[in-house]
């Protein structure tokens, strides 16, 4: 791929990008969130028209205009979210792409069911053809999507953080798998954890706001070069040094049962307890339940059983609004759906849970000129960039968005805070300065759950470490025992002795 | 981006709009022969021309008008209420009940009481889709038509039973309609038969704009129409407030209704809701779902409304040519909606403006 | 009492038929991914359309078969054209499905009422399609009166269900269909042309909803008022909820809605005084009540219902 411009707008996506894989490498494209590495990807997939530069397979000059032209081509893709139909069985799934079983007016699932078991075989990969993707783990769905990219005549394979949803021993049997596939593939591996990138890639290329900032072999280069040439920037983030905290019990979660949305059992009899000052983080492979325990906590989520302990108050099945007023603070997984209604003001974001109290509004009526005076303050005190307090919360960049929601969140004095995958998705400038946003509301005696999967985000910041696993407390030690390994064992559902 | 392109770019998608509204409906007018231009001054301009003929436009922008901004309250709160039809129908019968069951109480008791009822009426005719879609998670747009048919039935049922006039029983002449009313629930008239309900509309307009923007309550019901996920996170209890603007929405519909009967019917009759619930989703969408808007909206579909009546006889247009013009409005004012939200079109608009006007210089 | 639960069964299946058509039409609608609301303006259309050929060609008397065949033929492409224009709405330029639904709806009832107006004038009704008894099988007591004595267009109707499932299931245009309807970004990144998928659709599902306006006013009534329709596009809406997508299920629903339908019929027929408009209510209620218990099970649903495809918007 030479010269590769893409827009998007406001966003300069690619800028000038060029890279280069050879036959039976490996190269590595590694870069923050936001960098641009899913976007080259659809380029040379054909999803997106690049606005300018060229791409050349074997010195030859190619047009996908669709993902089509791209498979034809022997290319194959492994998005980050999975390609599936959830309502088709896998057989189904492979046969959407598989064309040579279209014939007009049937398609030919038997042709289809012979290529997945060819190539099961042949890489060792087994998958069930008759199951609909909505029965399948995650770990299973991945597989479907590599047989899938795979019956497509895939001969140079885009994964697109394949390891994301895995825990580090599936991890490390994928990439034991994908080594051997380099015999016959070759494979662009888009990364943004350097171990993998150095177990697996021959080559690596850095993105940094869409340009190339470094490529080279990855052999010639020591994991922490990377990780400097790839945040460009020297940012230590904060850590969390101080001694255990000895308060009283904030949040206390005895025994809780909770269903999800397709009925089976998110939590089962989970147990937890997070004192005041304490920052008590929840590692996981997502899909384990978190979701569903942060709902619960704040009441948009029934209890089956057990209880939940604010303060000395029980909160489980109050509504949300009652969750709240007890002094829960509350960052949820979704910024833009569930933490700014997208097309309200910065304005009234900020004032979005206290609209009926004393501050806002008398008597039914709000008072504008408090939600300005409050906007105005904590714009500044948030270093929200923003081009006024009326502006859409929505047009906001990710970072900025949740700086409203934490600016809402911190300054209505919580009692205590939830704060799912606070940072998920945002450069390190951003992080840093949450993690110290964090660290300080800790300090000021106020009992922390962080729920994340960036076991470097939980290490940094937690005085305990909880993990969970199917909806259960696998096991919680203390800061200084954690290793990411022992996290990594837990975290896969291996009980310790 | 410059500002004037931007404000060039929009006003060239809403002129296409125009455009193509004009067109679609001129189709059809050339499918029936008629001369599309003349149509078009029938409707739109000649009601104009007379005081009689603006009086007559009033009468009918006054229950658009109300209908219009029960709709934009449901609407603001994400509900789509389709059913303001049925809703006006139930305002009806509540009125009518309570005018023919006190005739003799006076007017400055009978009228608000009245008037009253037949919110009442609306009012839980639109409660019902709310709470079904708060609870049960039924799509509002379905359970509102089905709940408009059920209330036309139901309402001729009881302009056939129990409301019917008994000098009908007696020597019917096979129109089912009710007694006419005293005149202690009749709302006066300002000239020819313009009635005073233009002041509650302008009233309500006012209210309307002050329960959304100043209130706690609006607020509440906007965040849980712009974003009801993130309001359900803020504690806002989503559903009451879908169901709450449905009531809203509803008990307008319903006193539409009462405003129609005390200040022109004076009776119960067939025919009166005359689609203006549908009229109303038109009404409050080309208003921008905004009083300020609804108001000249209201006066410009009573205008269409009231001319469509004159066409059969000057055109030889049938009147419903009316309904195929508000459908397309309809298509064309969401359509256009999206080409001015779509950041991505103005991007790839604006840079082959560019282009061009760099191979210019 | 036999004849008259006999005579309401027998009723069931060529009453059932508009509703049956309209309900997979919008089946296909919807596991394209697209709400078509204005389902109620296209059957108005295809009724208007249906019954102007055979009435222009015989000015209301007998005419040869081949005008009401054309009737049908008209209507469905008159349908398919609405589905096109709706395709432009809310696939081309994604407008927000429901109130272009609402639009449409306006638009398709007002544009029929209009040109009939002018076209046809008052209510003129037509000689409409003949009965045809299936030898043998219509001789069968009870049985045949229900099953094997109905006009053509209904036996097609039947038969076109098994055809629809074989399209939905067995084709490679239904494995399209439904994924573009389910998960539209996993069909873009397979190749398939997700708002092809939907515009294809979106024609053969309006088809189906003009050919069953046609029935109403060719077969059934066997002329056009404005009243014809009088909600059946919204019941085969919330028909397509109630069997779950599935063209089976969509039919059994169909079939009991028509039951609720002939109610009145029957209430007649058996000279019980009760009130007409409470028997003609009665398939409405029962839309709002169904609605309310069918099962919001998403599993199998097409979960991009409503939502328009835009490949360079990330969520």
């Amino acid at each position: 791929m030479e010269h590769i411009t893409k827009r998007f707008p406001g966003v300069l996506a690619s800028d000038d990008i060029s890279i280069s894989v050879g036959e039976g490498e490996v190269l590595a494209l590694v870069g923050e969130n936001g960098a641009g590495k899913t976007t080259l990807m659809n380029i040379l997939m054909g999803l997106y028209q690049s606005d300018e530069g060229r791409i050349l397979i074997n010195d030859r000059e190619v047009h996908f205009r669709g993902p089509e032209d791209a498979f034809r081509a022997g290319l194959g893709m492994v998005h980050q979210t999975y390609m599936l139909v959830h309502n088709m069985t896998v057989l189904e799934n492979v046969a959407l792409g598989y064309k040579n079983a279209w014939k007009h007016v049937r398609v030919d699932l038997d042709a289809v069911r012979t290529r997945i078991e060819e190539i099961s075989t042949r890489y060792g990969l087994s998958v069930n053809p008759d199951a609909y993707v909505w029965q399948l783990s995650v770990g299973e769905q991945q597989r479907v999507e590599l047989v899938k990219t795979l019956c497509l005549g895939a001969r140079f394979l885009i994964l697109d953080e394949p390891t994301s949803a895995l825990t580090p021993q599936e991890t490390d049997e994928l990439i034991a798998l994908l080594k051997n596939m380099t015999k016959e593939l070759s494979i662009i591996f888009i990364s943004h954890k350097l171990q993998e990138v150095k177990a697996l890639s021959s080559k690596v290329t850095i993105l940094r706001h869409g340009k190339v900032v470094f490529s080279g072999n990855t052999d010639d280069y020591s994991s922490q070069e990377i990780a400097a040439k790839m945040t460009g920037h020297e940012i230590v983030l904060p850590k969390n040094r101080a001694s255990m905290p000895d308060g009283e019990e904030a949040l206390g979660i005895d025994g809780i049962t909770v269903m999800s949305d397709m009925g089976t059992k998110a939590l089962d009899n989970f147990s937890l307890s997070v004192r005041s000052g304490e920052i008590v983080g929840l590692a996981g492979v997502s899909g384990n339940g978190q979701r569903e325990l942060a709902e619960a906590i704040n009441g948009l989520r029934p209890v089956e059983s057990g209880r939940i302990v604010l303060l000395g108050k029980e909160i489980q099945n109050r509504s949300a609004h009652d969750v709240i007023q007890a002094g829960m603070g509350y960052i949820p997984e979704e910024r833009n759906t569930e933490g700014i209604v997208p097309s309200f003001s910065i304005m009234e974001n900020l004032a979005l849970k206290d609209i009926t109290t004393e501050k806002f509004s008398s008597h039914g009526i709000v008072k504008k000129d408090e939600e300005e005076k409050n906007a105005i303050r904590l714009v500044e005190g948030f270093d929200i960039r923003c081009p006024g307090i009326a502006t859409a919360a929505g047009t906001l960049s990710g970072g900025n968005i949740q700086k409203v929601i934490l600016a809402r969140e911190i300054d209505r004095k919580p009692e205590f805070l939830v704060a799912v995958y606070p940072t998920r998705g945002l450069d390190m400038g951003a992080v840093e300065f949450i993690h110290q946003r964090l660290l300080a509301i800790r300090e000021s005696g106020i009992g922390i759950l962080l729920i994340s999967e960036e076991l470097d985000e939980i290490m940094n910041l937690s005085d305990r470490i909880a993990v969970i696993y199917k909806g259960s407390v696998q096991k919680i030690l203390n800061r200084d025992e954690a290793t990411k390994e022992r996290l990594g064992i837990l975290m896969a559902g291996v009980k310790e002795e | 981006m410059t500002r004037g392109f931007r404000i060039a770019f929009r006003a060239a998608i809403i002129l296409i709009a125009i455009v193509a509204a004009v067109v679609f409906a001129s189709a059809i007018l050339w499918l029936i022969g008629a001369d599309a231009s003349r149509t078009f001054y029938i409707i739109c301009i000649e009601p104009l021309t007379k005081m009689l003929h603006i009086s007559e436009v009033l009468i009918r922008a006054i229950p658009l008008c109300i209908i219009a901004l029960g709709i934009s309250a449901a609407y603001r709160s994400g509900i789509i209420n389709i059913g303001a039809e049925g809703q006006m129908a139930m305002g009806l019968l509540a009125f009518t009940g309570v005018a023919l069951a006190f005739p003799d109480l006076p007017r400055p008791l009978l009228l608000p009481l009245a008037l009253i009822a037949s919110m009442i009426g609306g009012g839980i005719w639109g409660y019902i889709p709310g709470i079904l879609r708060a609870k049960l998670n039924v799509s509002e747009l379905l359970s509102t038509v089905m709940l408009n048919y059920i209330a036309a039935q139901f309402y001729s049922l009881c302009l056939r039973t129990i409301f019917l006039d008994p000098n009908e029983r007696i020597d019917g002449t096979g129109n089912p309609q009710s007694m006419r009313f005293t005149e202690n629930v009749w709302l006066d008239r300002i000239t020819g038969r313009l009635h005073y309900g233009i002041i509650i509309a302008i009233v309500l307009a006012v209210l309307i704009y002050v329960l959304l923007w100043k209130t706690t309550v609006g607020f509440r019901m906007r965040a849980s129409g712009s974003g009801a996920r993130a309001a359900r996170y803020a504690g806002i209890s989503v559903g009451f407030y879908a169901a709450l603007s449905m009531a809203i929405s509803g008990a307008f519909a319903g006193l539409a209704g009462g405003v129609e009967l005390a200040g022109v019917h004076r009776r119960a009759i067939e025919g009166i809701t005359n689609n203006y619930g549908f009229s109303g989703v038109v009404v409050a969408l080309f208003g921008g779902l905004h009083p300020a808007g609804i108001i000249p909206a209201s006066f410009f579909f009573g205008l269409m409304i009231y001319g469509a009546t004159l066409a059969p006889s000057k055109v030889g247009v049938p009147a419903n040519i009316v309904q195929v013009m508000q459908g397309i409005i309809i298509i064309v004012i969401v359509t256009a909606q999206m080409v001015l939200s779509n950041t991505y079109f103005q991007d790839r608009v604006w840079r082959r403006y560019q282009r061009i006007m760099k191979k210019e210089a | 009492m036999v004849d008259i639960v006999v005579n309401m069964l027998s009723m069931c299946i060529p009453f059932s038929v508009a509703l049956l058509l309209a309900s997979i039409g919008e089946m296909f609608n919807q596991r394209a991914g697209v709400f078509n609301l204005g389902c109620e303006g296209v059957m108005a259309m295809g009724a208007f359309i249906g019954m102007l050929i055979p009435f222009a060609a015989g000015g209301g008397g007998p005419v040869s078969q081949w005008y009401n065949f054309l009737g049908f033929a008209a209507a469905a492409a008159v349908g398919a054209l609405l589905g096109l224009i709706f395709g432009v709405i809310t696939v081309t330029f994604r407008a927000p499905q429901g109130i272009a639904g609402i639009g449409l709806q306006m638009f398709g009832v007002g544009a029929a009422g209009t040109l009939f107006r002018h076209f046809v004038g008052g209510t003129q009704s037509i000689p409409g399609i003949p009965d045809i008894d299936i030898p043998l099988l219509s001789k069968i007591p009870l049985i045949g009166d229900i099953f094997f004595s109905h006009n053509v267009m209904a036996y097609l109707a039947y038969l076109f269900i098994p055809v629809a499932m074989y399209i939905l299931f067995k084709t490679p245009w239904g494995l399209r269909v439904r994924a573009a309807g389910t998960n539209p970004r996993a069909a873009d990144s397979m190749g398939i042309n997700v708002n092809r998928t939907r515009y294809e659709a979106l024609m053969l599902g309006s088809a189906l909803a003009g050919l069953a306006g046609a029935y109403l006013s060719i077969a059934q009534a066997k002329l056009f008022s404005d009243s014809l329709i009088s909600g059946r596009g919204f019941i085969a809406v919330a028909l397509v909820y109630f069997g779950h997508w599935h063209p089976l299920k969509v039919m059994g629903g169909a079939l009991l809605f028509t039951f609720a339908q002939t109610f009145q019929t029957v209430v007649q027929s058996m000279g019980i005084s009760f009130p007409y408009e409470l028997a003609v209510m009665l398939p409405y209620v029962l839309v709002i009540v169904v609605l309310s218990f069918t099962s919001k099970d998403q599993r199998m649903a097409p979960t991009a219902l409503g939502q328009p495809f835009n490949r360079e918007i990330r969520t």
